[in-house]
């Protein structure tokens, strides 16, 4: 496809090396030549300089020839003008990121009036990605497929947990219920692990179960952590806000600590419910004083990622709670997640995420037949969703008989809205919709898992 | 430095070549002529380095600009160093420098030679030698990137260290596509060419190497008295006319196609390159009517030499030597003019010294109006103040380069026409010369230290100078520290 994308920020440049990987034809758009200049020599794609919301400039960019528009610089009047000129210059679908709260009630009135096809507001993604975790404190994160009926979480394995030396064909020994353990991550290594493996404590494992099972898997693991009542929230910016109201309405207590007077006033008015506390997040006193070892989960949000790191390890050395880190950079994400900090989420790829995932779906009408993508264990694995069409070659034929390629799992089979956790018996059906995991990057089809000679 | 990428990337290209080398052979097939064993022999070692060099893809696979500079540099050097094998092998140019002169000459469309004649020269070697200057001329890597999958992202660097030019563009988002198109118009505009010169009494085989030297600006021919031997005014313009064409940014042609006139015809560098021809072929018919009687029979040859010149390709329909000092002072300053920026030329390029000259009016300025403010621009669009810098000290170091080159030359004891032009036209990648090298001349009276000289002329001209002088830095080659092995326990 032929994408454009206006804005060369943290979200754009994510997504231009993801889409051009992809194989996309990736455009990009910015004003600053050398922003543009560095992407062009590190990437395969083309740049334009110039303001996006310019007609001349989309010109340049060949708009007219586009799949799609995705906007995202950092104002919303600009990305939506983009959207705009765009759409009337014959960009058959559009993407604007508007993330200023007080758009947010027209976005829809936009959508229908700019021929918007999709907006994305980055902070409230991400609040949604955090309260996700907060509800499952046990797993660092949460993915959902096939309309939310099954579920993949990553979890770290602690010194004396369940499944500490345990084989994984003896998993169901353990644990009643269906879960697959799709995938491992121990020091650098990443396997896709059969029978034989052993889990030991330390290793980040990603679990595969239906959405009412999960709890369940939670539970026989021993030590599970409740969903967190109290919340503290260390800086007050547009993802607190978002996160705090969706707790709020939930009816956690959350406690938001700001170091600027005028935020905390904003906030207090806008959340009544949420305690303000204006005062240096980073004063140890302070969190002291505010409780902090009594808060079952802490979430550090200020907007300096080093002083998020801090904080969190802080925090992580004071209390058992749940601790989040927000994270933009992401040498600085690796960096803090090698010295054991769990939970951390990155709004800007979580954003791309999301926009690539509209893009597959898109891509799907086009030909390909990937439902959904998600990445596991820091994008080194990637689960597919593909919906079974009569071209897979090998039909109703039980898994065990099937010839895979090594590197890949059938993890989870839905049909009928069942969750099927396949074991060997089980069949592909036309219809189905079939989550593989892989260590192999560039899967397209379904008939693609088979190992080459035995696709036809 | 990445090495372990850097010697996959060049061994790539080079199985590339080894593919090349077997049309030659398939000539030779067709003419009978045994040399055609000698060409499978060169594509086989040429296959066997390459696979070698690139068996496994290394692990770390990022590569930067300095691995891009390294890697065309390297590539050069091995393309050369194999392509020459078959005039070495088959005892036609029996010493080795002298074939790597021939074939340097031709990849980098220089068309410079060492042999006084060529008619007695197998077909399927002549063939090869105008092929060399074919895919020289576009670009050798670029052709590598239009075929194969290369190592996906960061080829920009590759591609940026091969074409000419101060600035480089993309036409397509791909770089893979953006190759295809500029071969695709290559192609293009050479089967025209060929199918011209057969209309005009050409024979094919014939036809196809003067396209070949003309597609990459080169100028080697399978005749002796090059052009003029066919003496006919409709072939003289025709290549004239090519010459100019291909002297031509291929950009230009593509927006032609996508039917952008308005950027294809905005081009500044496009008026001064065709004002600069028009203007010089004037001047010098003008200075040559007393020797060719009628006006336009001058401007006939005064254009053709011009074109040649300008473009870089070399070929000759006249004895330049013979015409007045205006004309061949004229001639030898337009050979550092050069032709347009992303075309298949040599020289400085014209786009190169508009924006020299744009950028000295600006300082001229400066000196008056000590806090004027001004941005130098082209095309209609301000110009980035590194490119401005960029060009200035591309010219400072071509001249330092060019001073050396002149005075190592003069060991061989050659007058100051013949070392001085000698040097402009191989740095130039013109390839006759004034004096002894002139366009009757050729370059097998320099020693072979002298020869190795003006091989380096080429290739530095051919590449811009920067990724071969890279390459000599040795600093620069120092290999890339693991992430945690190499790191001194």
């Amino acid at each position: 496809m032929r994408i454009v994308i206006v804005g060369n920020g943290k979200v754009g440049s994510t997504l231009a090396e993801q889409l051009s990987n992809e194989d996309h034809d990736v455009i990009v758009i910015d004003k600053n030549q050398q922003t543009i200049d560095n992407l062009v020599n590190t990437l395969d794609v083309m740049g334009v300089c110039g303001n996006g919301a310019s007609y001349q400039v989309l010109l340049e960019a060949e708009v007219q020839k586009a799949d799609l528009l995705i906007a995202c610089t950092s104002q919303d009047e600009i990305n939506l003008l983009c959207c705009l000129v765009g759409r009337k210059l014959g960009a058959r679908h559009t993407i604007a990121r508007v993330r200023n709260p007080e758009y947010s009630d027209q976005l829809v009135f936009m959508r229908d009036e700019l021929g918007l096809s999709f907006s994305i507001n980055p902070e409230r993604a991400a609040a949604a990605e955090l309260y996700k975790l907060l509800k499952f404190p046990s797993a660092l994160k949460i993915e959902t497929f096939s309309n939310k009926r099954a579920e993949i979480a990553e979890i770290r394995l602690k010194e004396g947990s369940a499944l500490d030396n345990v084989y994984l064909r003896d998993l169901h020994k353990t644990f009643k219920g269906k879960a697959l353990i799709c995938a491992v991550q121990r020091g650098s290594q990443v396997t896709i692990p059969g029978g034989n493996f052993m889990l030991r404590a330390g290793d980040k494992i990603s679990v595969i179960a239906a959405a009412n099972d999960m709890l369940d898997f939670f539970a026989s693991l021993g030590n599970l952590l409740p969903e967190a009542r109290d919340v503290l929230l260390i800086g007050g910016g547009r993802i607190s806000f978002y996160l705090a109201r969706m707790l709020l309405e939930n009816g956690a207590r959350v406690k938001i600590i700001d170091i600027d007077p005028q935020k905390c006033a904003e906030l207090s008015r806008q959340l009544p419910r949420a305690m303000v506390i204006c005062g240096d997040g980073t004063d140890q006193e302070l969190l002291a004083e505010e409780g902090l070892d009594t808060m079952d989960a802490v979430v550090a949000l200020t907007g300096l990622d080093e002083e998020n790191i801090i904080l969190a390890l802080y925090a992580q050395s004071r209390t058992d709670a749940k601790v989040i880190t927000k994270i933009n950079r992401p040498t600085l994400a690796a960096i803090a997640e090698s010295t054991g900090l769990g939970s951390i989420i990155s709004p800007r790829v979580l954003t791309a995420n999301i926009i690539i995932r509209y893009v597959r779906a898109m891509q799907n009408s086009m030909g390909s037949n990937i439902e959904t993508l998600h990445r596991l264990v820091g994008g080194r694995v990637e689960a597919l969703e593909f919906r079974v069409s009569e071209n897979f070659p090998q039909l109703d034929t039980p898994l065990m008989e099937l010839k895979l390629r090594p590197d890949l799992l059938i993890a989870c089979i839905s049909r009928d809205g069942r969750t099927i956790i396949p074991g060997g018996r089980d069949c592909i059906s036309v219809g189905d919709r079939v989550i593989v995991v892989t260590t192999n990057e560039r899967l397209d089809d379904l008939s693609e898992i088979l190992q080459k000679g035995y696709a036809l | 430095m990445n090495r372990p990428m850097v010697l996959y990337l060049t061994g790539r290209i080079i199985r590339v070549e080894a593919a090349l080398l077997l049309l030659p052979a398939l000539v030779g097939l067709y003419y009978h002529e045994k040399i055609w064993l000698y060409f499978l022999l060169a594509a086989a070692v040429a296959a066997l380095c390459g696979g070698l060099l690139s068996h496994r893809k290394p692990e770390d696979t990022v590569i930067f600009a300095k691995e891009g500079f390294a890697t065309v540099a390297l590539a050069w050097i091995g393309l050369s160093a194999i392509g020459a094998l078959p005039f070495w092998v088959s005892g036609y140019v029996p010493n080795y420098i002298d074939a790597l002169f021939e074939v340097v000459s031709g990849f980098t469309t220089t068309g410079a030679s060492i042999l006084p004649g060529v008619e007695h020269l197998p077909r399927a070697l002549l063939f090869w030698r105008s092929f060399t200057h074919w895919v020289g001329g576009m670009g050798v890597l670029v052709f590598a990137l239009a075929v194969i999958p290369m190592s996906d992202r960061r080829s920009m660097h590759i591609m940026r260290a091969e074409v000419p030019g101060p600035t480089v563009g993309k036409l397509a988002p791909k770089l893979r596509d953006t190759a295809k198109i500029l071969y695709g118009l290559y192609i293009l505009l050479s089967l025209a060419m060929f199918v011209l010169l057969l209309l005009g009494g050409m024979s094919p085989f014939d036809s196809a190497i003067h396209t070949f030297g003309t597609a990459g600006t080169g100028g080697f021919s399978c005749r002796n008295s090059s052009i003029a031997y066919y003496n006919s005014a409709y072939i003289d313009w025709v290549v004239t006319i090519f010459m100019a064409l291909f002297g031509i940014n291929f950009n230009l042609y593509y927006f032609l196609m996508i039917r952008n006139f308005k950027a294809a015809f905005r081009n500044e560098e496009l008026w001064w390159y065709v004002g600069i021809m028009v203007c010089a072929s004037l001047a010098i018919a003008v200075n040559i009517m007393p020797l060719k009687g009628t006006f336009l029979n001058a401007l006939r040859f005064s254009a053709f030499q011009v074109s040649t010149v300008m473009t870089t390709t070399g070929y000759a329909t006249a004895d330049f030597n013979l015409w007045p000092a205006f004309s061949k002072n004229l001639l030898v300053l337009l050979m550092f003019v050069g032709a347009s920026a992303g075309s298949t030329g040599g020289g400085l390029k014209v786009s190169r010294l508009l924006i020299m000259a744009k950028a000295a009016k600006r300082e001229i300025q400066r000196l008056l109006h000590p806090r004027m403010v001004t941005s130098v621009s082209m095309d209609d669009k301000p110009l980035n103040e590194a490119t401005i810098t960029g060009a200035y000290m591309y010219l400072v170091i071509y001249v330092f380069i060019a001073a050396a080159s002149v005075l190592l030359l003069s060991l061989d004891g050659f007058d100051f026409e013949t070392t001085f032009t000698a040097m402009a036209a191989c740095f130039n990648n013109i390839g006759p010369g004034l004096g002894a090298v002139g366009p009757i001349g050729n370059y097998s009276a320099f020693s072979g230290f002298s020869k190795l000289i003006l091989i380096l002329d080429m290739l530095l001209g051919r590449l811009e100078i920067f990724p071969l002088l890279f390459g000599f830095a040795f600093p620069f080659w120092h290999s890339r520290k693991k992430p945690d092995g190499s790191k001194k326990a």
